[in-house]
């Protein structure tokens, strides 16, 4: 299968020199002692100038999370983390929290000016249309060093700060809401968030609020050993709409590196939060060394009746990717979408899925999945649906592709269905299909490149998932997996 | 010019091509016929650069150069089109999508500057009303769910907007309606040009009534045993290939 070969000879040269987001940045870092103990918690605490009671809330994660296992049942196999190994916390130098940008480092500045993120808001009111306006938050190792369009936005009555500095300003909307999504104890990946966790964003839209632009946060790990734990935390309160993007990207490093962050959603009546990821974390080499471990717990729920809350994610990047965003189901009426496109390629392990947890009434859930895998690499879908006794009603529906390429890679799917009411509906589609040598051929025929040909199908094999981000973010994406899979970069 | 010198192919050990000789000019049309399994669509994909043939020997010479170790998409680019006997699906891309892509790759492949969208859309409506391809036709993912007659058609348009120079028709005309022959065969007509040259491959003398060709020749067991004016498809319609069957036998 000469063409096809090809093709996997073109992907398999793709390994640390694709990722164009590599490179480091030289900025004084402050940095914890490494390891973790209850000293190093009291240390993150009181950087953040964190209340008394968020100081216990860590302590207790901490005692928690001591007495757990790491979970070893997803399809995913590497060396042993070392958690004394890693420091919990590390940020620029130039602490307390720059008030302005022109406070900011200028190398973190053009750290993200390098990743193609606008953080000064003159540029972006410059260049962009009005409502394509995006607000930022650009989270570099453990903390925020800036947030765009924060004025505007709480002139809307919209609150978008880093959660270090909400703890602080509105300790008692934290207090309400943290952990009730996913509790300390939830599992073990994040209870250490909850001892540990640095930086994040934190969203409140007030009742009957239309969030009057985007909202954006951008993660960058670049310390060495350095693990980030980002905590999200976003609420919708009755009758509001908000869409929130986040992006991450890591150097390139020969060691792995633990991401382990926790994101919160909560919808209340009559309320929608989209949430788009596009992770691009550093994958590793094509040899399998370095790479992000990228453990991440998202839940969102849909509390009020006739709620909405839909994850979409593009996931092109991290060595091992360990991540289900969830919904549960509460309130009457309420309504769950997940759209993932996940590519694998060298030796990535991707296992990832949804959970939709259906307990209201008619309430529907709908999950379209579509899995990449090439060079030799293991992509597994795993998702579950349930419906409790009292979900009356419950539909879902479910369809999981996989594209593989070459022949050395793996795709899975592993669906679980639960249904304790006899009225619940659940259908699930799956299909595994390879490109095909002639519909290569085709395409070249027509003087695309092996290349060009890959990405346009891969494209088309996508489209129905692209289509639910927001433009911006979807031409990003489509770039993104081009480059993951190919040898060329965009 | 397309010439090609005794050429020999095989897959998987099984020769197909046996030492086929062909001259096709530049304005020329030529039509090839024979019988089923006699090698013409091997020979379309041996042009276009198809890998899982082995070439044992000769040439196959485009404008004098050798195109047998470039690649498909340089042979493309080159000026070869290929309007497939079975054209494939591509799910998910919008034809328009699809055009445009094959275009601006073949413009970047040569040196030139990629079309703006409206240069692009207005040659692509021009050329679609022509072959009475319908718009919304265009918006539906590449030839998925088609009928055949209407995959041939977006093949046509694709050599159209190509504007490719030497130019391959295997069976276009099969699964063609009587008037999609015709607006078909029209619009290969209005390519026709001095520097631009066709192979037609076909079963059947209707075609050649619109396309009328300059040459026809007969293939059996890869090769071409006899070639002559259009008067030669209108003797093979009468007689069939039976003379070149016991010829092979003797
Ligand atoms: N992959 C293959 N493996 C083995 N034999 C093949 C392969 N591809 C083609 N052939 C054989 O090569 C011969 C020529 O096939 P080809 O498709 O070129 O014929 P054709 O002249 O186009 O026929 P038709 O008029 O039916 O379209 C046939 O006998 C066919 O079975
Ligand atoms: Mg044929």
């Amino acid at each position: 299968m000469p063409a096809v070969q090809e093709t996997i000879d073109q992907v398999r040269l793709i390994d640390v020199d694709q990722y164009k987001y590599g490179f480091e940045t030289e900025v004084e870092m402050e940095k914890s002692p490494k390891g973790l103990s209850e000293d190093v918690i009291r240390f993150i605490s009181a950087k953040k100038g964190e209340p008394e009671w968020m100081l216990q809330w860590r302590l207790d994660a901490y005692k928690r999370w001591q007495t757990m296992q790491e979970p070893n049942w997803a399809r995913v196999s590497y060396d042993k983390i070392d958690y004394n190994e890693i420091y919990y916390y590390a940020a620029p130098k130039n602490n307390p929290a720059p008030k302005s940008l022109d406070e900011v480092d200028p190398e973190i500045l053009r750290t993200y000016e390098k990743l193609g993120i606008p953080l000064r808001e003159q540029e972006i009111l410059a260049g962009v249309e009005p409502e394509r306006r995006v607000a930022v938050d650009a989270v570099f190792d453990s903390v925020s060093v800036a947030t765009t369009f924060k004025e505007e936005l709480k002139k809307a009555g919209v609150i978008f700060m880093p959660i270090s500095e909400a703890i602080r300003e509105y300790p008692d909307l934290v207090k309400q809401y943290l952990g009730t999504v996913v509790p300390v104890t939830d599992n073990f990946f994040a209870t250490l968030n909850s001892a540990v966790f640095t930086d994040g964003s934190f969203v409140y839209v007030p009742p009957g609020v239309r969030c009057p632009m985007e909202l954006s946060t951008y993660f960058r790990i670049n310390e060495k050993n350095t693990g980030q734990f980002e905590r999200t935390l976003i609420i919708a309160d009755k009758g509001s709409y908000v869409s929130y993007l986040e992006g991450c990207t890591a150097p390139k490093r020969d060691e792995n590196q633990l991401h382990a962050a926790v994101v919160e959603l909560i919808a209340l009546d009559d309320a929608e939060i989209k949430y788009s990821t596009v992770q691009n974390w550093y994958p590793g080499d094509a040899q399998g060394k370095g790479g992000i471990y990228n453990f991440v717990t998202k839940r969102g729920d849909c509390r009020g009746k006739n709620s909405v809350i839909t994850w979409t994610q593009v996931e092109t990047g991290s060595a091992i990717t360990w991540k289900y965003p969830s919904c549960i189901l509460r309130g009457d009426n309420s309504r769950g979408e997940f759209y993932s496109i996940a590519v694998s390629n060298g030796m990535q392990q991707v296992d990832s899925g949804t959970k939709m947890i259906h307990l209201g009434k008619n309430t529907t859930s709908r999950i379209i999945s579509k899995g990449i895998a090439a060079g030799r690499s293991e992509n597994t879908y795993r998702g579950l649906v349930s419906a409790h006794r009292k979900a009356t009603g419950a539909r879902n529906f479910t369809n999981c592709d996989s594209l593989l390429i070459g022949n050395e890679c793996g795709a899975h799917t592993v669906p679980y269905i639960e249904s304790k009411n006899a009225t619940a509906v659940f259908e699930h589609e799956a299909t595994t299909s390879k490109i095909s040598e002639d519909q290569m051929f085709y395409c070249q025929q027509r003087g695309l490149s092996d290349e060009e040909a890959t990405a346009l199908i891969v494209n088309g094999f996508v489209k129905d998932v692209l289509q639910q981000l927001p433009m911006e973010f979807a031409v990003e994406a489509q770039k993104l997996i081009s480059i993951s899979l190919e040898g060329s970069v965009g | 010019m397309l010439e090609i010198k005794n050429l020999v192919v095989q897959i998987e050990d099984k020769r197909i091509l046996n030492g086929l000789n062909l001259t096709v000019n530049n304005g020329e049309v030529a039509a090839i016929m024979g019988p089923n399994g006699s090698g013409k669509s091997t020979l379309s994909y041996v042009i276009a650069g198809k890998e899982d043939y082995e070439v044992l020997d000769g040439e196959i010479l485009l404008d004098g150069e050798n195109i047998l170790e470039m690649g498909p998409d340089e042979r493309a680019a080159a000026g070869v089109f290929l309007a497939f006997q079975y054209p494939l699906e591509i799910p998910g891309v919008a034809s328009m999508t699809f055009l445009k892509a094959a275009m601006n790759a073949q413009l970047k492949a040569r040196g030139e500057s990629e079309l703006s969208t409206p240069d692009f859309i207005k040659r692509v409506n021009a050329a679609a009303a022509q072959l009475e391809i319908p718009k919304d036709m265009l918006k539906r993912a590449l030839n998925v769910g088609f009928s055949g007659g209407e995959k041939k058609r977006m093949e046509i348009l694709q050599m159209a907007l190509l504007r490719s120079s030497f130019c391959i028709l295997d069976e276009t005309d099969s699964g063609l309606d009587i008037d999609a022959l015709r607006i078909v065969s029209e619009g290969v007509n209005a390519l026709r040009s001095p520097d631009r040259s066709f192979l037609v491959i076909t079963h059947y003398q209707r075609l050649l009534n619109h396309i009328v060709p300059d040459t026809v020749h007969v293939m059996h067991s890869g090769r071409i045993v006899r070639s002559g004016g259009k008067e030669l498809a209108l003797e093979l319609e009468a007689n069939g290939y039976a003379d070149y069957r016991e010829s092979e036998a003797a």
